[in-house]
Formats: structure tokens, sequence, C-alpha cells
């Protein structure tokens, strides 16, 4: 039998039945059409299917659709501005924290959650915040170094933009 | 030194974006309209007879619109390699591991065909089975194929040079046996697939594969339908490492339920699916003799080694070659005897992973070469810089050396590392390693016998001149291929980067054999650039006519045309194009330099689209011995590292804590993706060394089938990585480039063990190196030396 639930999607509300077994990452990927959002191994593992949950980052494989309703999800789609990239985003892109690009959207996420707790971390505190995130391409230093160049208080070195400020700015949907 | 405007640099990744953003189309993100939905029965036994298949209820079942089992597969065997095609597509006679496919179902939804595959009915008469290669080879042992005695599915004997005569001259022999554990490629995206069958008679499979030409080949024979009835699509891929290259049952059977039904079957392995059926690093022990003179000089190796296989012979036959004729580099070694034997059993079937066979050969070797250069009293540095093979030579089993920066690799760990400050001197529990690495830049041979191209590209130049096209059925699968592509178009062409487009992956854009033996940039690379010759050629041609200037005065670069001379009047051709364009803004006028833009559109209403065909397969490589065709390439990349570790002496766990790689790869296309490559593999083989292992219970069945139990390097586990990029120019390679994809792993696992045994005095013969492994051993040293 489906129950209805309430809940708001990258700002966006949404009224959806949904039946009792029915994970978030499957109404995000499936129903939703909300792909960005990978899906690695459905046990909470890997970390791929990571999406913002009122303000904290979840496996949304081990989320039941009815366990977030009346909740805010912020998911990849969701955290690109409408013009360019989130700052993240762009610092993933310069830095070649991307390779086969899978984990890459929850990495994102994680990294964005975390850098909103602790703007200025150092390189051990951005690898345990992104020990969850399971990465087989880079060696995760690439990314750790991504993560690093939108940290508050580092350079920048000239190509990904923005700063703390344009970071929180692009962050006010979540 | 030539300036390059595009190669060479660091430009970030054209798919970058896409992936950063979350619309980058996986398969699993792919859905077409009346699409089923596919899954596959497996066995539950690992070796029994099939007596019946009863799929009446499964059929029965609303919703459900195909059950498809051998009957209607039919019984082609295929393979990889066509010397053991010892497969078909669902099992008839017996099922031979745990996971064998039986059938496949087709249903409306994923739900309905699960309950559909539980409603299949499989009487199975047990037979004894073999796990372990022990078990296999043993006098009276079950067989898993029965043409194949003791299980020995495939064996090489070589022989190079004269061991025995070499053996005879050495001041030290030694010999050590070193183990390693089956490994899954663990990439992170499970392979999916989606089939589709139209009302013409045409079938396009969208798959995440490592090679739509090899699955095109494989659904072309095994189903019977005409290769150019059969179109392979590979969307983004993330990752491969090797085990995505063959085409597998899944792709197979979605196919077939999709001609039977008239409508596309989407299938997707579950993370457990993808260790049974994945086929990754075989299990390899490797028991090898070393004879050196007091020099330090590598005088003979004999390499005895036995692959657990697995139940089928995958990608095996090219494994067990492999593990034997790579070993041998980079070193200048003339005598090498080896013999190979892979073994099946009643286990999944393994197959290629980065580094190809020869990744534990390099770690048992390399390990070895540090006991011989203590027991000489030689830095491991200076035993390797003596024996190391340089541009130029060719080892005693023909593999030819064009470039081989292994001296600048060696020198710049060990200057990059501080080597001469640590090794020797670090406190207990420490301990500083080397290791040298060595691999193919792609496979000399493709994997059936044939004079075939391995790479074809085409290159179309877009009727208004503004951007290029490059199409080629290489496979992107997370490695950059596609950049560097691009890049190498940009360059020989040129024209700035985001004036190229790239379409890849798809069996429509021409021949390539895919992403594995580290063969792109050197193969589809050199097909790309010959495109875009013909591109800048066909372009100035038609330029020197028109202008009457001959074609060797004038160049490309940075989308602007070049008259060498000056002089040239091009109003005529510039009045034409805006002719064109009127009410366009941003055109190029008077005296302004004339544009690549214009010329091509001069170039299409002289000729037609402009098309630059390229292709690519390899010279002569030598070597006339059985077998050679694999580890022959036309290039070899060459690597070395050093890893410091620390080791705690009370639990056992190891920290890597630096990593310092040099690799040769000719030249970088592009900085970034080799450093990414370079890093990439090294947390590979950090992860192997360490960590990983699928294991097995007493039935056959995998324990640890998914992401929490088979450990991979997390981010905590990862120390940075000092990446050098060593090149030497390599005269066959496309700008001077070779391979870094696979290459790069091969001195991680023996820097480690190194490391680890300067830091505790043991040398570990068993992999992985986990904390209880390490803690029984420094356990059994403590009471000795009590």
């Amino acid at each position: 039998m489906k129950t209805l639930i309430n809940l708001k999607i990258n700002g966006k509300p949404y009224e959806l039945a949904v039946e009792p077994n029915k994970t978030l990452v499957d109404l995000l990927r499936y129903d939703l059409e909300l792909t960005g959002t990978k899906k690695g191994c459905g046990t909470g593992e890997c970390g791929s299917c990571t999406v913002i949950l009122n303000g904290k980052p979840v496996n949304s494989c081990l989320v039941l659709a009815m366990q977030a309703n009346g909740a805010e999800i912020l998911t990849i789609e969701g955290l690109k501005p409408p013009v360019g990239l989130h700052p993240l985003q762009q610092a993933f892109v310069d830095k070649g924290a991307i390779q086969c690009g899978y984990c890459t959207p929850g990495m994102i996420l994680s990294a964005s959650s975390f850098l909103k707790k602790n703007p200025s971390p150092s390189e051990q505190e951005i690898r345990e915040a992104l020990s969850g995130n399971l990465c087989r391409c880079t060696g995760y230093q690439k990314i750790v170094e991504a993560v690093q160049s939108v940290s508050v208080g580092q350079e920048n070195d000239g190509r990904s933009k923005p700063r703390s400020t344009t970071f929180c700015e692009a962050n006010k949907n979540d | 030194m030539t300036a390059y405007n595009t190669v060479n640099s660091r430009a970030p990744r054209l798919d970058a974006p896409a992936k950063a953003t979350g619309s980058a189309v996986y398969i699993d993100d792919i859905r077409l309209p009346n699409m089923l939905y596919g899954a596959i029965l497996h066995s539950p036994l690992a070796h029994a007879r099939i007596h019946h298949i009863d799929t009446s209820k499964a059929e029965r079942l609303p919703g459900v619109k195909s059950v498809v089992t051998s009957k209607d597969a039919g019984l082609i065997r295929y393979g990889v390699s066509p010397a053991r095609y010892d497969e078909t597509l669902f099992c008839h006679d017996k099922v031979r591991y745990v996971g064998d496919e039986v059938a496949a179902v087709a249903a409306i939804d994923l739900e309905t065909a699960m309950e559909a595959l539980s409603l299949i009915k499989v009487e199975y008469e047990e037979l004894p089975f073999v796990l372990t290669m022990e078990e296999a080879i043993a006098e009276g042992a079950p067989l898993v194929h029965d043409e194949y005695l003791r299980n020995i599915g495939a064996e090489v004997h070589h022989e190079f040079g004269d061991v025995e005569a070499g053996m005879a001259e050495c001041d030290l022999i030694r010999t050590d046996t070193f183990r390693n554990k089956r490994q899954d490629g663990a990439f992170i995206e499970p392979q999916g697939c989606i089939a589709e069958y139209d009302a013409s008679g045409h079938l396009t499979l969208r798959s995440s594969t490592q090679s739509p030409h090899y699955v095109q080949r494989t659904i072309a024979m095994v189903l019977g339908v005409p290769v150019g009835k059969i179109r392979v699509i590979k969307p983004y891929v993330g990752g491969g490492f090797g085990p995505k290259v063959a085409a597998n049952a899944m792709e197979m059977a979605a196919c077939l339920m999709s001609m039977k039904t008239g409508r596309p079957v989407k299938m997707g392995f579950t993370r457990e699916e993808v260790f049974l059926h994945s086929r990754a690093r075989h299990q390899f022990v490797h028991k090898l003799t070393t004879g050196v003179k007091k020099d330090g000089t590598i005088m003979a190796l004999k390499n005895e080694c036995y692959l657990e296989g697995g139940a089928y012979s995958s990608f095996g036959i090219a494994t067990i070659y492999y593990a034997g004729s790579l070993l041998g580099g980079p070193y200048r070694l003339k005598n090498m005897k080896y013999d190979g034997y892979r073994v099946y059993t009643n286990k999944p079937a393994c197959g290629a992973q980065r580094g190809h066979g020869g990744v534990v050969a390099r770690a048992a070797w390399e390990q070895q070469l540090d006991c011989l250069a203590e027991e000489l009293g030689m830095d491991p540095v200076e035993l390797r810089l003596k024996n190391m093979m340089e541009s130029g030579d060719v080892s005693c089993n023909a593999l030819k050396m064009n470039s081989l920066g292994m001296r600048e690799c060696i020198e710049a760990v060990r200057d990059g590392s501080g080597w001469s400050e640590k090794k020797g001197k670090l406190p207990n529990g420490k301990g500083i390693g080397m290791s040298c690495g060595f691999f193919v830049s792609g496979a000399g041979f493709p994997i059936y016998r044939s004079d075939t191209y391995h790479a074809t590209v085409s290159i179309h130049v877009a009727e208004d001149g503004g951007t290029v096209h490059v199409y080629t059925a290489s496979a992107e699968i997370g490695q950059g291929s596609d950049t560097a592509f691009a890049m190498i178009a940009a360059e020989t062409i040129g024209i700035p980067l985001d004036s190229v487009r790239i379409s890849s992956g798809d069996t429509e854009f021409g021949i390539d054999l895919g992403a594995y033996s580290s063969r792109q940039t050197v193969m589809t690379g050199h097909a790309t650039k010959e495109a875009a010759v013909d591109v800048r050629r066909q372009i100035l041609g038609v330029l020197a006519r028109e202008l009457k200037v001959d074609i060797h005065e004038m160049d490309i670069k940075n989308g602007i045309v070049i008259f060498k001379h000056g002089g040239v009047d091009y109003g005529g051709l510039r009045a034409r194009y805006i002719k064109e364009h009127r009410g366009w803004q941003g055109l190029a006028r008077g005296k302004e330099p004339f544009t690549f833009q214009e010329a091509a559109r001069i170039a299409y209403l002289a000729r037609g689209t402009i098309i630059g065909k390229g292709k690519y397969k390899p010279g002569d490589l030598g070597g006339t011995h059985k077998g050679a065709a694999v580890g022959t390439s036309p290039a070899y990349g060459c690597s070395a590292q050093v890893v410091e570790a620390s080791v705690d002496m009370e639990t056992g766990k190891i920290t890597i804590e630096k990593m310092t790689d040099a690799h040769d790869c000719g030249f970088a296309i592009n900085r970034t993706s080799v450093e990414g490559q370079m890093q990439g593999s090294l947390s590979m083989g950090l992860g192997e060394a360490l960590f990983e292992e699928v294991k097995f219970d007493d039935k056959g069945r995998v324990l640890n089938s998914n992401l929490g139990e088979y450990k991979i390097a997390t981010s905590l586990d990862m120390p940075n990585v000092t990446p050098i990029i060593v090149e030497s120019h390599e005269p066959y390679g496309p700008f001077g480039a070779k391979e870094v994809g696979e290459g790069a792993i091969m001195p991680t696992i023996p820097a480690i063990l190194n490391a680890v045994y300067d830091a505790t005095g043991i040398r570990f013969r068993e992999l992985p190196l986990t904390p209880e492994r390490v803690f029984m051993a420094l356990r059994k040293k403590k009471e000795k030396s009590e």
C-alpha cells in the first residue's frame, strides 16, 4: 500500500505516493529522474548515493522514502547555481578530481556539507569527512586538493573563482 | 623543445562539468519507452549436473515477457581468447560455480522478474568440486571441464637464453615462493546494459563496457546476428580496470530477450553479482629462482607460476602469458625460463585487471631483488641501476625498448624521496622501500587473430568551420581518453581545444579495440593524429589552390591561418565568408588574421564535408616464439616508486605514510590526467597489498561480496603521492606518448613489501598484509628471538 509523503527536494515541494519499501535513492533516481545521485552498492557502503537530508549527508540507499517525509533534501542537481558551477564543482573540474565520475556527486555533497560545518579544515579533517565516500579511480589526492582549494583562507589558483563568501551564497538553498 | 599549445598542458577534462553536476549519463540512468527489466538465475551450487529445467511456472507469472535458457540461446561456445572458447550463454550440461548463469527472465519490472526467477525449478545432481589450486591439480580431482586433465586449462613453457648456463655463472642464487589473493575490480559503478531490438532487425546494446568492439563481435557470434546489424554504445562508464572488457552473459541475455520480445530489456548487476561475474585479478603463486653475480648483475631467472582461474578461461590465456613475458623487463636479463599453468576451479572466473598478469609477478620479483641486494650488501637502488635496460635495448624475449626512461625514474624517486638519508636509518617500526615497474603500451595484437586496424578515427569538420568533431569507438571509462584525443586533434590541426568535440564509445564511429592493455593513448592517439593531419592537409590544400600559395608556406595555430611569408591577399575569400553570414556578429574583418573557421568553410564549399580519416595498427613487433603476441607492444612504459611505511609493532597495523612515484609515460598529453592515473594506480596497489581479498566459504560461495567487507582504500588509507612525470619521448608514440594507466600500479606492492621489511625485518610472501597476518608474523619473530 502506498503512503503519501511531502518533502522538499532542491527547494521544490513534492507530494508523492510511495511504497513502504521504496528507498530514497530509488525514489530520486527512478521516480523523479534525478539521476545525478548514483547507486553503487545499495547497502550504504560506497557513499555514491550521498544526498543532504535536513543539512546532513546520508546514504540515500539506507533511507526509506517514507522516512524522508517532511524532510528537505539537496541532491547534486540542486547544488549547481543557475549560472556556472558551484565552487566545489568548479574546484573538482579544475583540480582533476574527477575521473570516472561515479563517486563525484556524492563526494561533492559530502564535502559541501562538511565545509559548512568546518569551513577551514585541515587535510586530515577533510580525509576523515570523505572517508565514507569510496573512489576507485583517483587515489583521493586531487579530491582532497579540490576541497582544500575552496576552504576559507585558501588562496585560489585563479581558475576556481569564488572564495568563502560565494561558497556560502551558492549554498543558500540547502 | 617543441612549444605546444594544447598537449602537455593541464587542460581540465571535457567531461568534468557533466560529471560534477550529475548530468553525465551512465547506463543505469537511461530509461527507454516500453522497457522490460531482466534478471539472471544463478547456480546455487559450485558444481552440479543439470538434469532438468522447468520454466513453466515462471512463464505463467503475470508480467513476465520472456524466460530463456540454453534451449533458446543455443550452445555456441564463446570466451575471450579463441584458443579457449569454453562458455555458452547459459549452462546446459552442468554448472561450474556458485553464480553460473542458468536462465534469464525479462518482465515489466524488476520485482516481477525476481519473483519469476524463484519460480524456475532446476533439478541438479551435485558433483564433487575443487576450490583451490592444490585441490584442483591433485591426481583424481573432479574435473571442471572434462577435457582438461588435472584442471590445467592452459600452460606455457618458455625459455630464452640458457638459464642453466646462466645460473652456473652466479655467485648467489635464491628461490622464493610468493602468493596473492583473488581480487575484485571494485569499480563504483556495477555493470549494466540495455538491449534494444528494433522492427527492422537491428540490435542496439548500450552497455557499461570497456570494449564496444569485442562485445559487438561476441554477440554477433553467439546470437548469430551479422556484425553490421549490431551497434554497441558505451555511455559514461563508472570505472572498469579490466573486468569490463570482455562481453558478459548479461549483455547477451538482454539482447536475446529483446530479440524475443521486440522490447528494450534493461539489466544490471547488483554489487554481489559484480563479485560473481566480473572476472578480475587471478590468484597467482610464483616460485622464482634468481641468480646474480657478486657485482649484482642479474644472470638468470626461473619463474614457475600457477594461476587460479575459476570456472572459465575468460582473459586467462593472455594472463598466463603476461605473468611470464613481462617479468624480465625493465632489466637486462639474458636468460629467462617460464613455466605457467592456469588452473580451473569451481569458483567465479578470473580475467584481466589493471597491470594484467604482471602485478603479482612484479611484487614477488622486486621483493626478491631486494633480498638479493641485501645478501650482496648492495643498495637496492644501485642493484636496479646496475641492471636496468635503456632506450635501444631488446629483452631476451624480443621486447624492443624504443624509449625507456628507467634511469630517470629511479633517480627521480631516489632523490625525490630522500632515499639516501632514510634507507637503513629509520627507527624500528618505520621503513622505506623501493621498486621498479614495467608494462606494455598496448597489446601488439588483437585478442582474435587478425590484421584488423586497432583503431580508426574520423574527424568531421562542421560545414561552418567553427568546430571539428572527433569520432572514435574508443572507450572513455574515466581515464580521460576523450580529453586526450581532443587535445591531440586540437594540437595537430592547430585550433583551440574548445573548438573540438568528441564522440566516442560507439561501434558506429569506427573500429577500436577498447580500453585495455593501456593501449588507447598510443593507438587511438595515433589514429586521431593521422585523422587530424588529414583534415589539415585537406583544408590547407584548398587554400593553397584558392590563394595560389604553396601548402608548405602555410600553418594553422590557435585557430589562425599563418602565411609564413606574409603578403597573401585573402580578402576575396573573406568577402565570400562574410557574404554568407550577413547579420552575424563577431566575424573577422579587414586585415585581421585569416581564421581556421573561414578556411574550413572555404574548403567545404570546394570539396563538400571535410572528413579526416586516421587508422592505426602496430608495425612489425618482433618475437617469433609461440605466445610472442602477448607482451609485445609498440612501446613500453616503466616506473619507479619509493614507499615509506610505519608498522604498529603491537597490533600489526600498517600505515603507508608517503609515496614517491616516477612514471615514464613518454610524453604527457595531459599532465593532470597522467598524475591521476599514477595516484589511482597506487591506491589500487595499496589496497591489494594491504586489504583486498575475495573470500569463499567451503561451498564455493563468496563471503564478502560487498564493499564493506571487501575493503578498498579510503581517503584515510591513501597518503599523498609525489607524482613525477618522466618523458622519454617514445619515437612510435603520438607526440612521443606511451602508457600510464596500468603500468603505474606495478611498483606499488613490492615497494610496500620492501618498506615493511625495512620496518619489521620480516619478509611477507603472502598478500594481503592484514594486521592479523602482520601481527602473527611479529609474534613469531618475537618468540624466536626470546
